[in-house]
């Protein structure tokens, strides 16, 4: 591998047939370059689905009413379902130990907010203060609500930036003030940014007792949402997750008449469920990319053993030659291995180098929701190069074994 | 320097078994410059391959500077040809992208030695043969003249204990021919054991023995007075 007189050699030759090499390079370059470009693209949906979940808490279990479609107990399909404050209560004290946040919604969508001239319609929703924890929102000022809140049903805001921003402008005095929502006054005692970006920024929250008094909700409440205690692994968390799911769709199904095979009327909406799609989704798609990068530099190697066997052919007569002059077997193929992994490696390199470039370069430029900062890690690339050494290795193996068997008595025969 | 007793030799082609060499016993003492001749098929090549463990015989005895040439395998042979052969072809077998010099330096590489004092020898004996200005020319820069000449440096540069050549006249005119037989008379004076294998009546009596081949056996053996090539340039 170090010995110079093998370079030599092998640049030699190379320099003989440069056209050659180029073409079979290029096919082992663009093998590699595909792979990077499909890992790293790979890696960006895995990110971009990730900045997607980022929203909301990890382990969020949200629960929706919705229409029954099966009739059950002489009722007939159609009903809308509407949960009610005691539902929430019983789920959150059947399952205390289990739950590490808790919150039901009331929500207005559509509420009409207005501040001095400014007016704007957004979601208005009546929360639990762990509301903040469910939806990840962080302060920017002030407070989020907290249960003397609830108690007392106050009239008090917490606003999204982005309402914020709309109703506000600039204007950094922003608590105290006071709002109308629906023509009724709210005090603003925070503001919060949201992951989710603007779309969760614009809602405001309020009291859940207030919203229900001040709206004419009675008790009823729009959906429910859960975070579990946090488990040690993923699989342990997934299970409880599921068995709370489990249990919260059976008793409801059960309190409000609903047949148990009729999931349009009761829906449960596991996170950490379909972040695992997502993840199974995001695997399978790693999976494909690999076998196709793979595929294609199986491709690129078979161009190289192929181009190698045609140049062993071609060297017939110097290769029997060399042994005549005293050259060894071993001497042969390390001759044409070396030439091999040296032509696949230095072209994979450059497709590598080349594949990590455009994705630094053009990976912060891709605008869509799905991919989100592709690149490859250290790791992976390492894994590459090693898969290039072997492939050189092995579109050599062949050809330098057929190399070591030319006899020179039939290679140095005149035609 | 060479022992050869009763050396048989036949290829199979086929069902058929072709006898080629019908026990050949042969003697070279060091210093001899000898031509093997013989119309084609006479086995006087399938002799020449053997003498350059290129091929094995099926029977008999080799014997080359008093070690027994037998059971070779591949690396052996290699190793043998190396420390005890220099070949010179018809076709001159230079390897066309490497230069004159490096060529010649090509045997000492397979003996392992350094860069620095290969290229020196090499040099040494690109200048005997008087190409020394000639040594970065890649092969199809050179005469065929020229050529053979680098070959013949490049089988003396492993210092051989006997060179082999293969018809070494055969793709020359007459003129370059005798100057080649010159330089291979002169390589001879100084005690170098050289055989050659030619069809050429007039070669052969530039060597100092003429031994005669036909259907595998010697059927003469006569040591000639030496024409020197040099009278006839």
């Amino acid at each position: 591998m170090f010995d110079l007189e093998r370079w030599q050699e092998v640049f030699e030759t190379i320099s003989k047939n440069k056209l050659r090499t180029f073409l079979t390079g290029l096919s082992v370059a663009s093998g590699i370059f595909i792979l990077v470009i499909l890992l790293g693209i790979g890696e960006g949906m895995k990110n971009g689905i990730e900045r997607e979940f980022q929203g909301d808490a990890a382990n969020a279990i949200y629960v929706y009413p919705g229409v029954t479609t099966k009739e059950y107990k002489g009722l007939n399909p159609g009903r809308r379902i509407q949960l009610k404050n005691d539902d929430f209560e019983y789920t959150s004290a059947e399952n205390k130990s289990a739950l590490e946040f808790k919150s039901s919604v009331y929500r207005i969508y559509g509420g009409l907010l207005t501040y001095e001239n400014e007016s704007g319609s957004y979601s208005v929703e009546g929360v639990y203060p762990d509301y903040q924890f469910l939806e990840n929102a962080s302060m920017v000022t002030g407070r989020f609500l907290n249960y003397k809140d609830i108690e007392e049903s106050t009239k008090i805001v917490v606003l999204g930036n982005r309402v914020k921003m709309d109703l506000f402008k600039d204007s950094k005095d922003v608590l105290g003030e006071y709002v109308e929502i629906s023509g009724i006054k709210f005090q603003v005692v925070g503001v919060y940014t949201d992951p989710g970006g603007e779309r969760e920024e614009s809602r405001v929250f309020v009291p859940i007792t207030t919203a229900q008094k001040v709206f004419s909700g009675g008790n009823n409440i729009n959906s429910l949402s859960f975070t579990l205690e946090p488990k040690d692994t993923y699989e342990e968390a997934l299970l409880a997750s599921n068995n709370f799911t489990n249990k919260v769709e059976t008793y409801l199904k059960g309190k409000h008449t609903i047949a148990p095979g009729d999931n349009s009327a009761v829906r449960v909406n596991s996170r950490l469920e379909n972040t695992k799609r997502f993840y199974d989704l995001i695997g399978m798609i790693k999976m494909f990319f690999w076998g196709v990068g793979i595929c294609t530099i199986i491709a690129g190697v078979v161009g190289v053993s192929n181009i190698m066997l045609i140049i062993v052919k071609e060297r017939t007569r110097e290769i029997g030659v060399r042994k005549a002059l005293g050259a060894q077997p071993l001497s042969i193929i390390g001759m044409v291995l070396h030439e091999s992994i040296f032509v696949t490696s230095f072209a994979g390199l450059t497709g590598l180098i080349m594949g990590l470039v455009l994705l630094d370069f053009v990976g912060p430029m891709i605008q869509t929701d799905f991919i989100y900062n592709p690149t490859v890690n250290f790791k992976v690339a390492l894994s590459t190069v090693v898969i290039l050494i072997v492939a050189g290795a092995i579109a050599g193996f062949f050809p330098s074994y057929r190399a070591a068997r030319i006899k020179p008595i039939i290679a140095l025969r005149d035609e | 320097m060479i022992t050869i007793k009763d050396l048989h030799k036949s290829y199979k082609t086929g069902n058929n078994s072709l006898h080629v060499l019908k026990g050949i016993n042969f003697n070279v003492s060091e210093g001899e410059l000898v031509s093997i001749m013989g119309s084609s098929g006479s086995g006087k090549s399938t002799l020449l391959n053997i003498l350059g463990m290129l091929d094995e015989a099926d029977t008999g005895s080799y014997t080359l500077d008093g070690v027994a040439i037998k059971n070779l395998n591949e690396k052996i042979a290699a190793r043998y040809r190396n420390k005890f052969l220099g070949f010179i072809f018809q076709s001159f077998n230079l390897i066309n992208y490497k230069s004159a010099l490096d060529n010649v330096a090509l045997p000492l590489y397979y003996q392992g030695m350094k860069r620095g004092e290969r290229m020196d020898r090499a040099k040494a004996y690109l200048e005997k043969v008087g190409l020394a200005q000639w040594m970065d020319h890649l092969p199809n820069q050179l005469s065929g003249g020229q050529k053979q000449r680098v070959a013949i440096a490049r089988a003396l540069a492993s210092d051989p204990k006997v060179l082999l050549a293969d018809e070494p006249t055969g793709a020359l005119d007459t003129k370059t021919s005798y100057e080649v037989m010159d330089l291979i008379q002169q390589i001879n004076d100084e005690g170098r054991t050289i055989l050659i294998v030619t069809h050429e009546p007039d070669i052969a009596q530039m060597t100092k023995r003429i031994v005669n081949l036909k259907d595998g056996l010697i059927i003469d053996d006569t040591k000639v007075n030496q024409v020197r090539a040099l009278q006839n340039v």
